[in-house]
């Protein structure tokens, strides 16, 4: 299949006239989250973060679900829209399927995206829709007071699960992997820089980009990413992908990942091994297979996570193809006409 | 005159109500199509009704598994599909088991006797065969060795003995032409086309169909000929249109007369699918079909098109309105345009999937939790799902409201002739998006407000994405009158409630009022009918007249909301019968907005009402 131009995520929206400020893009909407909630770190990066891309704000949009994360688009000063639980990837489909001059952001919770809206994300996905699926996870329901969420470790206590949970969590990125994403990643709310660099890496793909983003709730499942963040534990949880790199972490990198002659994925001593024998990360191999493994290597319980840009390649997104088939069809035939359509078919003439 | 001569005798009739059945891949849907065109083509007006099984292919030769095609063609303006066929084409034994009992003494019945083995017969219940004993005395039976005199006649060509049976549809369709002097050049022609890839096969069908022809000439089953006149009808160009793509039409008029791009969000569910499958054939006029994952993406993509100011559809029967409800909810209090059409079908549940009922009535007034009124407009017959689509769009664009199109099954399948509209007449749904601030801030400076309100309308702006300076958020959450912020102000709530209800109720103001047809003028009983019952209402308002009864008939367009006449028209009659395909959900309106009396008359058998028991319903009513 070949690939239409364009290839960058927001090459048909229309540019700013001049570079908008964090300001402009902040909506006079009081902000309602808990204290401490680690959602207004995503929203200051947002904010500071969509002026850069040079867009019109018009230009911009924000669709939710519901949640806590849903109420982000209130906050965004674009067009925006705090929509049903769950249905959020399908409304945008719609979106972006007619509107190719937008830019549109969808925001949700682990509960949005991967429970009860888990079918409209995977579609999404796997259609290619140019869409920016941002996955808040905080591993709980939040708005809701407290309920383990799709992706809470098995058992969690909580509310609804006093003798601790027994469902098996979905790991975010192993799902969108599996389900045909072209881009997949994932960063974590407190990191600003890493945080940035992805959605920047989001919004000039063209097609759907998932990125999971791992955020405090505070007041529920306070701490829950700690061993990613604290300065003593970080080094050695948090595996920094980059492409084109070999695959290291740890205090001074000491730690590698390669590939097991068993198949699968080993972690190292970079010392015992050589630099030479780790797996370079390619974000842009076709097939998933690596992608998958690394998605796999650890997770946030035995303290080994993999962020940045798991996966990002390149294959027709669904609404361009929708428009050149329409403009194909336009081309060949010419625009439609009417009374033509109507009278189609066998007719015959009562004088 | 045949190639031996047989005179035969030539009657004229006015009306003949002729059904094809046979197994679900006897090709019978396909046969009836064709003689429908012929009869359509020598311009006698005409009703159709498709009545096919669920299963794609239901076990052959059980009753279940039995397909039939209904026309009713007349010398003049016809209303229904008929009540009693006069032909029966049975081609196999279920065929004609599950049937014969619609037929009245005296109707024909063709049968295909080569089907009639004793295997055949014992698998729906025969005990002896009911071509031999004497148990179809009452029909003009014309027992024909349909296959094996299509197979001769085919015997040159090189086709599969397969092939050569399946060419037996085409064999009966060219006996029916003949015995009512059909014209079949459409039908060749469509055969040719039909089998472009295989010449062999398009010369051998229309081979078959051409030996069916000089059959009927040449045999002595066959001692009558029958001719009908053509309908007087309005001068114009004509073609047949069934539901469904009558409504695809309208919806592509509706983008072309707005000027907006058409957006359909749908997920496969019979009996609604093939205005999915026409709406995608159609990109040159910029339609946008996309088949979801589920019904409730179906809706939430047409949502979110119409948020960026293109026609949002979806298209769905009941199941799919119980998934959409949600959604639906949300375009209320988004205030958006949203066109839900629902083909209705008999539910619970699965239900029926291919049988008409119109029991979705309530389920779209007052289906969505809250206060969520939405407006709903219903097509009377297939051609008419043309207007209603228009006018289902008109109101949703102009009042910025999901509104729901009622069709079903049997407007759906069914066909009728229709004289094709001038396309410069159609009505001008041209909208204005909003493109400048309309609310001054307490400091001066100007802003938009999404829910400051046109004061005759009450509907909101429609701001699209683009529009500089416009930018806004809205929400399921309840919104501040005017700014559109969120607001859980206990007043504000019982304004905004209020305001949307007060929006649709007004669009009563711009819909026409209900019209009555009471030709003397005197009339006391009143039959007050929505939707696809028109047609057997209407042909049995004409009988009960000619037997010199008096009645007025109305039929609603509109049910939300309904005619600002609506309660006079009932209150001036002494009795008002309501017949519906439900348990009486149109009365249960009406009795409690008007307090009127009304009489309820329902079945639910998923096929229309026969104008002979709403003949019998009348009657009751008038004399009591
Ligand atoms: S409940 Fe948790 S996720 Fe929700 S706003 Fe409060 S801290 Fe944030």
């Amino acid at each position: 299949m070949t690939i239409p131009e364009p290839r960058n995520g927001m090459s048909l929206v229309p540019a700013a006239d001049a570079k908008a400020t964090k300001k402009e893009f902040t909506s006079d909407q009081e902000v309602r989250w808990c204290p401490g909630c680690g959602d207004y770190a995503i929203l200051a990066a947002m904010q500071s973060f969509l002026p850069e891309l040079g867009l019109r704000r018009e230009n911009v949009v924000c669709i939710s679900g519901i949640g806590c994360a849903a109420r982000f688009p209130y906050y965004l000063n674009t067009y925006g829209m705090h929509s049903i639980h769950g249905r959020a990837p399908a409304i945008a489909t719609g979106l972006a399927t007619s509107r190719p001059d937008l830019s549109v952001w969808v925001v949700g919770g682990d509960g949005d995206f991967m429970s009860i809206g888990g079918n409209h994300l995977i579609h999404a996905l796997r259609r290619n829709v140019n869409l920016k699926l941002l996955m808040f996870n905080n591993r709980i329901y939040g708005l809701t007071k407290g309920q383990y969420s799709p992706t809470s470790e098995v058992g969690k206590l909580t509310k609804s699960t006093p003798y601790g949970s027994i469902d098996f969590p979905f790991n975010p990125v192993s799902l969108a992997l599996g389900a045909e994403a072209t881009f997949v990643a994932r960063t974590i709310d407190s990191d600003r820089k890493h945080l940035t660099s992805v959605l920047r890496a989001a919004a000039e793909h063209r097609g759907a980009a998932f990125v999971e983003i791992l955020q405090n709730c505070d007041i529920f499942n306070d701490g829950a990413f700690d061993l990613l963040k604290k300065p003593e534990t970080r080094d050695t949880a948090v595996v920094r992908l980059e492409h084109g790199q070999p695959v290291r972490f740890g205090v001074d990198g000491q730690k590698g990942v390669r590939l097991s002659p068993q198949g699968g994925l080993d972690v190292v001593d970079v010392a015992a091994v050589g630099e030479d024998a780790l797996l370079v990360h390619d974000a842009h191999a076709p097939e998933p297979a690596t992608a998958f493994m690394l998605s796999r290597l650890g997770n946030v319980d035995d303290g080994v996570t993999p962020v940045g840009v798991l996966r990002s390649v390149e294959r027709p997104t669904y609404d361009d193809q929708v428009r050149r088939q329409i403009d194909d069809a336009v081309a060949t035939s010419g625009p439609g006409d009417l009374a033509a359509l109507l009278a189609s078919g066998d007719t015959w003439t009562i004088s | 005159m045949g190639v031996r001569g047989v005179s035969k005798e030539v009657r004229q009739k006015d009306r003949v109500i002729i059904r094809f059945a046979g197994d679900s891949g006897d090709g019978m849907q396909l046969t009836g199509d064709r003689f429908t065109s012929e009869t359509a083509e020598l311009g006698n007006d005409l009703s159709t009704l498709p009545d096919f099984p669920a299963e794609i292919r239901a076990p052959a030769g059980t009753l279940p598994g039995v397909s039939a095609f209904q026309l009713h063609f007349a010398d003049h303006d016809v209303m229904t599909p008929g009540d009693r066929p006069d032909v029966l084409v049975a081609m196999n034994p279920a065929a004609l088991k599950a049937n014969i009992g619609d037929l009245p003494a005296g109707a024909d019945v063709i049968v295909n006797t080569d089907e009639f083995t004793p295997r055949a017969l014992a698998k729906v219940g025969y005990a002896a065969n009911p071509l031999e004993d004497d148990s179809l005395s009452a029909y003009q039976v014309h027992a024909i060795p349909l296959t094996s005199l299509t197979v001769k006649a085919l015997e040159t060509f090189e086709i599969s003995r397969k092939d050569a049976e399946r060419a037996k549809n085409m064999f009966a369709l060219g006996l029916l032409s003949w015995l009512y002097h059909r014209p079949v050049e459409s039908t060749l022609a469509f055969l040719q086309r039909k089998f472009a890839a295989a010449p062999e096969l398009a010369r051998a069908n229309v081979t078959a169909s051409n030996a069916g022809w000089n059959f009927g000439e040449t045999t002595e089953a066959f001692t009558v000929r029958y001719e009908v006149k053509p309908a007087v009808m309005p001068p114009g160009l004509y073609r047949n249109i069934t539901g469904n793509i009558a409504l695809a039409y309208g919806l592509i008029a509706s983008s072309q007369r707005s000027g907006l791009p058409l957006f359909l969000g749908s997920y496969p569910i019979t009996p609604a699918s093939d205005i999915l499958h026409e709406l995608s054939k159609h990109k040159r006029f910029g339609v946008r079909t996309f088949q979801a994952e589920d019904e409730i993406a179906g809706v939430g993509a047409a949502l979110g098109a119409a948020f960026g100011g293109a026609i949002g559809v979806t298209t769905t029967s009941g199941p799919g309105v119980d998934l959409k409800s949600e959604t639906i909810g949300l375009a209320v209090t988004l205030e958006l345009p949203l066109v839900v059409c629902d083909i209705q079908r008999a539910g619970p549940s699965t239900g029926m999937p291919t049988k008409a009922e119109q029991s979705d009535l309530l389920l779209a007034m007052f289906g969505r939790h809250g206060e969520a009124p939405v407006p709903i407009v219903a097509p009377l017959s297939p051609s008419d799902c043309f207007d209603a689509a228009i006018e289902a769009v008109r109101i949703a664009l102009k009042y910025r409201t999901p509104v729901f199109l009622l069709s079903d099954a049997y407007l759906a399948n069914g066909s009728e002739p229709w004289l094709l509209p001038d396309v410069a007449s159609l009505p001008d749904l041209r909208v204005e998006f909003a493109t400048e601030p309309n609310h001054t801030k307490a400091d001066g400076t100007a802003e938009f407000w999404p829910y400051l309100r046109d004061p005759e309308t009450l509907a909101r702006p429609w701001a699209v994405p683009g529009t500089a300076g416009l930018e806004h958020r809205v929400g399921g959450i309840e919104k501040a009158d005017g700014s559109g912020n969120i607001s859980y102000d206990p007043s504000n709530h019982d304004t905004m409630v209020r305001l949307r209800q007060a929006k649709i109720d007004g669009i009563v103001r711009d819909i026409p009022p209900l019209a009555v047809d009471d030709p003397t003028g005197d009339a006391e009983v009143l039959v007050l009918g929505w939707g696809s019952t028109y047609g057997p209402i209407g042909a049995a308002v004409r009988l009960v007249r000619e037997s010199g009864a008096k009645v007025a008939q109305a039929h609603l367009r509109h049910l939300n909301p309904l005619p600002a006449n609506t309660g006079d028209v009932l209150r001036a009659y002494r009795r008002v019968l309501i017949p519906e395909m439900n348990l009486g959900q149109l009365a249960l309106l009406i009795r409690a907005r008007y307090l009127v009396d009304a009489i309820s008359y329902t079945q639910v058998r998923g096929m229309p009402f026969k104008s002979d028991e709403l003949v019998d319903a009348l009657r009751d009513v008038i004399d009591t």
